[in-house]
């Protein structure tokens, strides 16, 4: 009990600090002036998957600091969610989606200014509780009856994900529970309600205190990638589309790959 | 649109939903109004506690209330932990667990209306049974029961309408797995993520569900 | 089925304390004005209320630490607390029921009762169909159905009007002769009091001030509340002979010599007033003034303050040959012949 308490604390103090700085303070914010040509101010909304919180967080106070004139404000969320949001009017400069296929939902309704971009791509790691009490190792022990796993509902990426990922290693499972989003699958596992979950490494790598990452082969399969676009109703398409290329530095990937992420 | 009403997998949802919601109501009956009784009828020095204690889930968000469910029954919760080792039982990702979810938050909407039912009628009732010489049971089902009903079906009523409703605990708790965890809300807010459509379709279903059976029971047996 | 008890109830400001004993087939009526305690000592003794210190006793069992449902000690509510949601027969049927006779047998048990109050018709009825009197017996009913060893009637014809209360009293009266236990009555009405009980326990503040049948009580009252319930002016002096020192400079003659503490009961319409001093005839006369003129049936009743306050019964011709109104200053009469006079003790 006392260890799951523990284990709870942690991840509130996770949480706590993801929103902050978080571990990604060895990208210098010094070092990134040069990134942007022309300097751009005003005000930039820009709309992010969950998944990218801590990254984006990160370079927008990067991205701040080389151009002093402008003011960055994050909504994260569900792409799914924030793409309706954009269908529906939300005013705002940048879209960045954890699928391609939420990305086409913006592009199909003629609100996304040019060709997404896939700035970084994310791959599914099994998540175990520390020490890896079960002793799993690949996806096929995942089919023991005795392990109880998590995935996420096939209609969130990452269950589309595991989905492509289980058949082409044909390996069949029943999970306990369809999770609605990758960070309660991954919560699940925390808490220590199942033995593991199919989550992406960017998540596992931000609970790496409570969980450890099993990389598995088949994973390869079902990589998902993460476009970027500036929206046609920007209200500051200047900033917006400095933004974009500025995602695409050299600084900005070096906090996308310490959390996790690896490169198009 | 009827083709999508006659998905099996929305029939399963709809169905586990109000199975779920009546059976939930049905705990609540069982554990609330005796509750309710006690804290409308007997002074003991924790009362104010126990009733904060049970209308804690009322301003609680049930995500919270949910993982409050997986600290005390999880399988590493204080009493989880215990179930699980002493006859296997887990709650978690099963139907009981959803039961167990809805149970937790729908209580308060119970206890309220069975306690102020209570308050409302005259415990002097209770003492005549007494000197006739009813003892604490007979009085409660045949005295107490009888003249409290109106009350106790709004409140059951209510609770029901909350255990249909629920999400947050549910999803935190029990999980989702069609057939077995994922209720309507669930199924609604999955819909949400892949079509739109869908998820209107299963929402005004959910709602006409909901207010056929709420003006049924309400003419039925609050009206009276 | 003999009653025996001692009663302590301790409130905030408030202690009762009685002793109380009834025989059986004996009606005991506690007396007395609102917040005496009466309906308090009642709830005692059904076990309704605990008690600080004392006794229950039904023929030598002690009952005090009995729960009411097991005391046999059957109530009558002063307001019937009739079950709303049962009819006159599932009421009257609880009782037995309760004792587990079989639910048939029970409601024919229940019809009997119902058919000996007189409500043979009405065993369908819900109570809000009755009207009082009709509630009232079958409350009565109710209570004697469960076979009670003692029955205890709280101003059982208090909420009844004045018609419905003369017939219900009467009826009241014959079934408690038949009732084989003890009855214990509480009213704060005189006539329920005298009309329906044995004997009469007066309690004033929670404590009993006076015991006896009706006859004594009427004749020799021991407080100003039973002088005023029977009608009496009555004081307490100190007697040396036929004279009796009411106050410290006032004294009155009486016709029967006593000594030592004593009572001076007389009646209202004993008191004559005089526009002046009256010479001769009577032989206690005194000044005093009109505080207050109110009608009592044909006569008025004229309260007086003095050397000592009273209360005059007048004609209303007199009182207007009088001039009688508050602030009048008259002479007021009384016959030695007519007082009471007896020891205080």
């Amino acid at each position: 009990m006392r260890k799951l308490l523990l284990g709870v604390a942690m991840a509130a103090v996770l949480t706590v600090a993801a929103c902050g700085d978080g571990d990604t303070n060895d990208a210098p914010a010094g070092s990134t002036a040069a990134a942007s040509s022309t300097a751009v101010t005003g005000k930039l909304t820009v709309l992010a998957a969950a998944s990218l919180t801590e990254t984006f967080n990160q370079i927008g106070k990067d991205f701040e600091t080389a151009n002093p004139g402008v003011d960055v404000t994050f909504s994260y969320g569900g792409s799914s969610g924030l793409a309706q949001q954009i269908n529906s009017g939300a005013p705002a400069d940048v879209f960045a989606a954890a699928s391609p296929a939420t990305m086409k939902t913006v592009t199909d309704a003629g609100n996304a200014n040019g060709e997404p971009v896939t700035f970084v791509k994310n791959q599914l790691v099994i998540a175990v509780p520390k020490a890896n009490p079960k002793n799993i190792k690949g996806l096929s022990d995942l089919a023991i009856p005795a392990i109880k796993v998590a995935l996420c509902a096939e209609q969130v990426p990452c269950g589309a994900a595991a989905k492509t990922a289980l058949a082409s290693a044909n390996v069949k499972i029943t999970p306990v529970t369809q999770e609605q989003d990758v960070k309660a699958a991954l919560s699940k596992v925390q808490l220590g309600e199942v033995d593991a979950a199919l989550v992406y490494r960017t998540d596992a790598n931000a609970a790496k205190n409570n969980v450890d990452a099993i990389e598995f082969p088949e994973s390869a399969s079902a990589i998902n990638n993460y476009p970027i676009v500036t929206l046609k109703d920007a209200p500051n398409p200047a900033a917006a589309t400095a933004f974009v290329t500025y995602v695409q530095s050299e600084p900005a990937m070096k906090v996308l790959t310490d959390a996790g992420f690896q490169k198009p | 649109m009827p083709q999508r009403l006659t998905e099996p997998g929305i029939l399963t949802a709809l169905r586990l939903s109000l199975e779920t919601a009546t059976i939930a109501t049905g705990v609540c009956l069982v554990l609330g109004v005796p509750l309710a009784w006690m804290l409308a009828r007997v002074e003991f020095p924790a009362r104010r506690f126990v009733r904060a204690l049970v209308t804690v889930p009322l301003v609680l968000p049930p995500v919270v209330g949910g993982v409050a469910l997986l600290l005390v029954f999880g399988r590493r919760g204080l009493v989880g932990e215990w179930l699980d080792s002493a006859f296997g039982v887990t709650l978690p990702f099963t139907t009981a667990g959803v039961v167990v979810a809805e149970a937790f938050v729908a209580m308060p909407f119970l206890v309220i209306a069975v306690e102020g039912a209570l308050r409302g009628s005259d415990a002097r009732y209770e003492e005549a049974a007494a000197t006739l010489g009813a003892g604490r049971w007979t009085t409660f089902r045949r005295v107490t029961l009888p003249l409290i009903a109106p009350g106790v079906a709004a409140g059951a009523v209510l609770c029901w309408a909350r255990a249909l409703g629920e999400f947050g605990a549910t999803i935190t708790f029990a999980g989702n797995f069609p057939g077995r965890t994922q209720t309507m809300p669930l199924a609604v807010y999955l819909a949400l993520e892949q079509d739109v459509d869908a998820a209107i379709v299963l929402s005004l279903l959910l709602l006409v569900v909901s207010v056929v059976i709420l003006a049924a029971l309400r003419d039925k047996w609050v009206a009276a | 089925m003999s009653l025996d008890a001692r009663i302590v109830v301790r409130r905030a400001g408030f202690t009762l304390d009685l002793e109380l004993s009834a025989a059986p087939g004996e009606v005991v009526a506690l007396l007395g004005p609102n917040g005496a305690g009466k309906t308090t000592a009642l709830r005692a003794l059904a076990g309704l209320v605990g008690m600080a210190d004392g006794h229950i006793a039904l023929d030598g069992v002690r009952l005090d630490r009995t729960p009411p449902e097991h005391r046999r000690i059957g109530v009558v509510f002063q307001d019937y607390l009739l079950f709303p949601h049962l009819n006159a027969l599932d009421n009257v049927a609880f009782g037995p029921r309760c004792r587990h006779v079989p639910r048939k047998q029970a409601r024919e048990q229940a019809r009997e009762w119902l058919d000996r109050v007189g409500l043979a018709e009405h065993v369908r009825k819900k109570p809000r169909q009755l009207s009082g009197g009709q509630a009232q017996r079958v409350a009565l009913a109710r209570a004697l159905a469960a076979e009670p060893k003692l029955l205890l009637l709280d101003e059982p014809l208090a909420a009844l009007d004045a018609r419905t209360r003369l017939d219900t009293r009467a009826q009241l009266r014959g079934h408690l002769s038949s009732f084989p236990g003890a009855t214990v009555l509480v009213t704060h009405d005189p006539l329920d009091a005298l009309m329906l009980a044995d004997r009469l326990i007066i309690v004033e503040d929670g404590r009993i001030v006076q015991i006896g049948d009706a006859a004594t009580i009427t004749a020799q009252p021991r407080t100003d509340y039973v002088a005023r319930l029977v009608g009496l002016n009555l004081y307490r002096g100190h007697a040396d002979g036929t004279d009796v020192a009411l106050t410290s400079d006032f004294s009155i003659v009486t016709a029967t010599p006593q000594q030592g503490d004593v009572f001076v009961a007389f009646r209202p319409s004993a008191v004559a007033l005089y526009p002046t001093r009256p010479d001769g005839s009577p032989r206690n006369t005194w000044p005093a003034r009109v505080t207050m003129v109110s009608r009592h049936g044909d006569a008025l009743r004229i309260e007086l303050d003095g050397p000592i306050a009273v209360a005059a019964d007048v004609t209303p011709a007199a009182a207007v040959q009088l001039d009688l109104a508050p602030g009048r200053e008259v002479w007021a009469g009384l016959k030695a012949t007519e007082t009471t006079t007896y020891p205080a003790g």
